[in-house]
């Protein structure tokens, strides 16, 4: 590897690389990590809310391509065609999302002589279109899923489709990925309304409103294998990712590798996926995704024409650095390994962190400042991949990500402990976060099973997560330690040396620990048992928010007279709610579908809510008559604000 | 004083006292008769004339009674409304066992209406007076007892409140009123009116000796609220505390408006709209707890440093998320709060007023574990400006600071004074003077950080180093002018053509922190993250501080 990275900087002193990617550009980080390590040198384009972010302080330069909307900055060609060549750059890392599979982009630096890091566009335009990719893979000899391949004109033609295949089906835009315009119907109705649904939100994010339609897989698995192929015919796949537990059709955890596969379908899947690579003189690393039934049957997806988020788990368990071997074959050099090279070392967990509230669908995006953020890279093997710090704004602008946490352990054992551990020792504040859901995720009797699928999150949690569910003694734990938390406030007001030991109704409970009130963590030991509990706030008056097992709790501390007397304080009665339509998330509106004085049916669509590319359909919770609408088309609307009033 | 004497020769409040009276009972505002229940008790029945009972039994008797105060009826009636019993609130707010009460034996006086009958005499009368720790410290305390008489204020109530302030002046502690009367006791007359007097004199005595607190817990009405807005902070409980001059009966009556006691004088309008109250709490419980809270921060009396509690916040922590809380675009805002929880001690802050002239944001926090005066300017509201109700925020609390030997601390990013009619009718030239009296009179250590914008006479006024600023620091996104590139570019190349050019030179010239800098007008350019360390030490050396103003009898603050 020495000897490579030595050759590359004899050859590429001067080479630049424009990278740009998902605002929370975790990726163009590790590309600036690896150029530099590799000696090249780096230019960051950036949009003008990310000026400060990590990824701009770390390149050599930094460009400017206009403002937040990405419409105007990470998708504006023409800018970043300006600031290609202003700096002089000899190649471009796409990241992931905006530009990364758009083959307009790559013809376009291919007629200026810079290099696109990702594979040629041949390659970039038959798997770029879903419809076009299926074709291929078929050919290619590659399962398919049985469907329409073709463009879906109107809604009625897509509801003829869908009845051919059989329902339940899957409506996509043709140009999508990530589960952005992707909508499953059970019915003609649902094929209706998804349609509708799907074709906007494509032509919103993609420009591009083509859509198609084919059977939907019920309780799937989705399994993908990545693929790293040159520009000299050489192909190889790099095991595959379990990438089941998904909200949305977006992922949340994944692992690598799979508890599902054995050596024969893991090795049948990685030989078709290595076929289509070859099939369309594919170059760089890509990801192919199948959806695997319990019957280890398994069907093509898509390809993925790029560097998927969750690729570190496959860097944790191949050793391979996927960045630089991406660099080494856009520079045409061949493949370093054979595919009994790739080893499987371990286990590779990751999590998405999100800024996101789970207690809303399993993640409705939040916004915010974060106040305060500490990474757990205290831990050993852990690796958080993120680009952002504390002080960074979430905005609404973006996708809600706030980093990728990879845990790697000899066993898949050891990398979920570790998990726990990072996922407990992650202080973020300022943004509502989903580690409770994440925690949860990875302590699940199923999860750790292995007994999943993309239903997981529905099945587990019928009627919505709703956190950590706490048990007599897990109950008796969070008080003690509240308690011991509070009676060390107390008595640092009344400058006493503190002492821990808290009596809960009936059961001591002995907590003990390092107490600093200025910390967000608090490393305690509870009966003996280490915790890493986090204070999210406490006051005066008792009231105490814990996180515990990953959950944040509500809890009240009173004397033994306080609680007493409490007893004759009234219980504040909060607002009727059920008239007052609230946006759950901050965003525009799109569409305001009632005036004042219409007659709204349970259910019925009143408003449609955009935030990270996603829109939402907001309906009435009761028969009634509309009394006013707070809001119009193409507002920006705050998480709690008053949209529409009800009678 | 002056609006109580108008409102009392306009009559206002001798109305009130009619329409309480009609009304009895139950309780109304204004002023307060208690209904004078028909004693049975047979006459035999007097302790005086009951020879048999030796006096230690009549003490205990004694005693006993007052710890019921008006009854378990009562007691139960107050509890029913979700409000504590004046007992169960002293209990609450001072540490445990550590009450010592004065006065239990204090009865009224008055003979008229029968008021003189056994019946009516409750021993210790309609309030709970004595001293008593909060954490160890000496605080005395009042606690209107609701339960008799309606908390009413009689001349003996008076007169035990009156004593626990002079012991309190005397050996230097604070005093803490827990507020819960109907107002006068209408059947004393003058003499009620006379109590109340030397309770204001006395809080006008008190008054920067040593802090003042009032926790208004049920009505306060008529000349009764004139001791709440003399002391030093007033906090209030929602939904059950009121404060006005006068009821909805007579304003009806007078103005014929229709408003609710909530809307006329609960904890929402004041905290919002009249700034006469600096917070409000969910209940009682919360209310007296968090008083606890808020005692910690205080010193004494004025003899007293700013006291200091043990810190697990480090002093030299650096705060990154500073160096990129200003936007780049100076239209832009962001919230000062956020920089205050976090260049503060464990983001521990009590914002005084946080929902009244919020353009100005002012409270206590720890620096080092030393109590500090927090203002600071508000982007977020109204850009920050100063107008009459953040000047007159911002004033009172940098005086009490000052008074209490608490150093203060400024953010500043201000535009300037808010232009307009309103403000000028409103006297803004008035008022915005208060805040530059105060800052310039203060002599306490000062601290400025200029976070952004530091405009026009506003800059001058945010303790600025001209007035007595000890360390005054600018970010390096500070920008110290007269005012923004555009006005000024307006004034300066009237008639120009190319404006645009020359609000360039305009800015480069001025929109940055150097004018201030090499004049010495700010000592230094600093890097935002290392604001808490830098303060932090500051605050070290200027704990020996030492200044005095020419000798007065007292100054002429621009009322």
């Amino acid at each position: 590897l020495l000897k490579i990275e030595a050759a590359l900087n004899t050859f590429h002193h001067k080479l630049c690389c424009c990278c740009f990617s998902s605002p929370r550009l975790f990726l163009p980080h590790q590309v600036m990590k690896t150029c530099h390590k590799m000696g090249i040198q780096t230019v960051a384009v950036h949009s003008d809310v990310d000026a400060s972010a990590v990824h701009v302080k770390m390149a050599n330069e930094a460009v400017c391509v206009g403002p937040a909307p990405t419409s105007k900055s990470y998708l504006n060609m023409d800018a970043i065609m300006d600031a290609v060549r202003a700096t002089g750059a000899q190649a471009v890392h796409p990241g992931y999302g905006f530009l990364s599979e758009n083959k307009e982009f790559a013809k376009r630096l291919a007629a200026e002589g810079v290099a696109f890091i990702g594979p040629d566009t041949y390659a970039l335009q038959a798997m770029g279109d879903k419809i076009e990719s299926k074709l291929i893979a078929k050919a290619a000899t590659v399962n398919t899923i049985p469907g329409y391949d073709g463009v879906v004109k109107t809604v009625e033609e897509a509801v003829k489709i869908s009845q051919d295949i059989g329902y339940p089906v899957m409506i996509k835009a043709s140009a999508g990925g990530g589960g952005k315009g992707m909508r499953i119907a059970w019915n003609d109705e649902e094929t209706r309304e998804g349609f509708r649904f799907s074709s906007q939100e494509a032509a919103s994010s993609f420009g591009d409103d083509r859509l198609l339609i084919e059977k939907f897989i019920d309780n799937p698995r989705h399994i993908e294998i990545q693929v790293l192929a040159d520009k000299h015919g050489n192909a190889l796949w790099l095991n595959e990712r379990e990438c089941s537990i998904q909200r949305r059709n977006q992922k949340v955890v994944e692992e690598a590798p799979s508890t599902f596969l054995d050596a024969a379908t893991r090795r049948a899947m990685g030989e078709q996926a290595v076929q289509l690579a070859k099939a369309v003189q594919y170059s760089s690393a890509g990801t192919v995704e199948f959806l695997v039934d319990s019957n280890k049957n398994f069907y093509f997806l898509e390809m993925n024409t790029r560097l998927q988020v969750e690729h570190p788990i496959t860097e944790c368990i191949t050793g391979l650095d996927l960045v630089e071997q991406m660099i080494r074959v856009a520079k045409g050099y061949k493949l370093q390994h054979k595919q009994e090279d790739i080893p499987i070392n371990g286990w590779a967990i990751e999590s998405r962190v999100y800024a996101e509230d789970p207690y809303k669908s399993f993640g409705l995006p939040s916004i915010g400042r974060l106040s305060r953020y500490q990474e757990p890279l205290n831990l050993s093997n852990v690796r958080v991949d993120s680009g952002i710090q504390e002080g960074s704004d979430i905005s609404i602008y973006y996708d809600p990500m706030i980093s990728k946490l990879v845990t790697y352990g000899a066993t898949r054992a050891e990398a979920l402990a570790s998990m726990e551990d990072a996922l407990d020792n992650y202080v973020i504040r300022g943004v509502t976060h989903n580690i409770s859901l994440l925690r949860e995720i990875i302590t699940h009797p199923r999860f750790i099973s292995g007994d999943i699928s993309t239903n997981f999150l529905p099945e587990v949690y019928p009627d919505g997560f709703k956190g950590h569910q706490l048990e007599a003694d897990s109950r008796r734990e969070l008080l003690a330690a509240a308690a011991a938390l509070h009676i060390t406030a107390q008595l640092r007001s009344q400058r006493r040396a503190p002492s821990v030991a808290t009596r809960c109704p009936c059961v001591k409970v002995e907590v003990d620990g390092q107490w600093n009130l200025a910390s967000p963590l608090l490393p305690l030991a509870i009966n003996g048992t280490h915790r890493m509990l986090q204070c999210l706030s406490r006051d005066a008056s008792g009231k105490i928010v814990l996180q515990y097992l990953g959950t944040s709790f509500k809890v009240r501390v009173l004397s033994k007279l306080a609680a007493q007397l409490n007893s004759y304080m009234p219980e504040k009665v909060p607002e009727d709610t059920s008239s007052l339509l609230r946006s759950p998330m901050p965003g525009a509106v799109v569409t305001v579908s009632v005036k004042p004085g219409d007659s709204v049916a349970e259910g019925q669509e009143i408003c449609v809510i955009e935030a990270m590319k996603m829109q939402n359909s907001l309906t009435a919770a009761r028969q009634a008559k509309v009394k006013s609408v707070h809001c119009k088309p193409g507002e920006t609307v705050g998480e709690g604000d008053l949209l529409v009033e009800l009678e | 004083m002056a609006a109580f004497t108008a409102a009392l020769r306009s009559g206002a409040l001798i109305n009130g006292l009619r329409a309480s009276f009609r009304t009895l009972p139950p309780v109304k505002y204004g002023a307060v008769a208690a209904a004078v229940p028909p004693t049975n008790l047979p006459r035999g029945c007097r302790w005086s004339s009951a020879s048999a009972l030796s006096v230690k039994e009549r003490i205990d008797h004694k005693r006993k009674t007052a710890l019921c105060g008006g009854g378990q009826h009562r007691i139960d009636a107050q509890h029913k409304k979700g409000k504590l019993t004046a007992r169960e609130r002293v209990e609450l707010l001072l540490d445990p066992e550590s009450f010592v009460e004065s006065d239990m034996f204090v009865e009224h006086r008055c003979s008229d209406f029968g008021m003189e009958q056994d019946g009516n005499k409750f021993p210790g009368d309609s309030v709970v007076t004595g001293r008593g720790r909060i954490n160890g410290r000496l605080v005395y305390v009042f606690s209107q007892d609701f339960t008799v008489f309606g908390g009413s204020l009689s001349g003996a109530h008076a007169q035990k409140i009156c004593k626990i302030m002079d012991q309190a002046m005397m050996v230097g502690a604070p005093v803490i009123g827990l507020n819960d009367s109907g107002g006068a006791r209408i059947q004393e007359g003058v003499e009620s009116l006379a109590g109340y007097a030397d309770i204001f004199l006395r809080n006008v005595m008190a008054s920067g000796v040593v802090p003042q607190i009032s926790l208004i817990m049920g009505p306060c009405a008529g000349g009764a609220v004139y001791s709440p807005a003399l002391t030093d902070f007033t906090f209030m409980v929602k939904d059950t505390s009121y404060l006005f001059i006068t009821g909805p009966d007579v304003v009806k009556s007078v103005t014929n408006e229709d408003v609710t006691q909530e809307e006329l004088g609960g904890a929402k309008t004041h905290t919002t709209v009249s700034g006469v109250a600096h917070h409000a709490f969910e209940d009682d419980v919360e209310a007296l707890l968090n008083v606890r809270e808020f005692f910690n921060f205080l010193p004494l009396s004025n003899q007293d440093a700013a006291p200091i509690r043990e810190c697990h916040d480090r002093s030299d922590r650096l705060v990154h998320s500073l160096d990129t809380i200003v936007p780049f675009e100076t239209t832009k805002a962001y919230d000062m709060l956020d920089i205050v929880h976090a260049t503060v001690d464990e983001s521990d802050f009590f914002e005084i007023m946080p929902n009244y002239a919020k353009n100005i944001v002012v409270g206590f926090a720890r620096m080092n574990g030393r109590t500090v005066g927090i203002v600071g300017n508000q982007p977020k509201v109204a850009s920050g400006c100063l107008d009459i109700n953040s000047s007159v925020k911002g004033a009172r609390f940098v005086r009490f600071c000052d008074a209490f030997n608490i150093p203060i601390i400024t953010f500043v990013d201000v535009p300037g004074f808010l232009p307009g009619t309103a403000q000028e009718y409103g006297g803004i030239i008035r008022h915005g003077a208060k805040l530059l009296y105060a800052f310039a009179e203060a002599t306490v250590p000062k601290i400025t950080v200029i976070t952004r914008k530091a405009y026009g006479g506003a800059y001058d006024v945010m303790s600025s180093k001209h007035l007595r600023g000890d360390v005054n620091y600018a970010w390096p996104t500070a920008e110290v002018a007269v005012m923004g590139a555009k006005g000024a570019v307006q004034i300066i190349f009237r008639g120009k053509e190319n404006q645009a050019e020359a609000e360039a030179e305009y800015v480069e010239k001025f929109a940055n922190p150097f004018p201030a800098a090499l004049r010495g007008f700010v000592d230094d350019i600093i890097e935002p993250s290392t604001t808490r360390r830098r303060i932090c030490r500051d605050l070290e050396v200027l704990a020996s501080k030492k200044q005095l103003n020419p000798w007065k009898k007292h100054a002429n603050i621009p009322l």
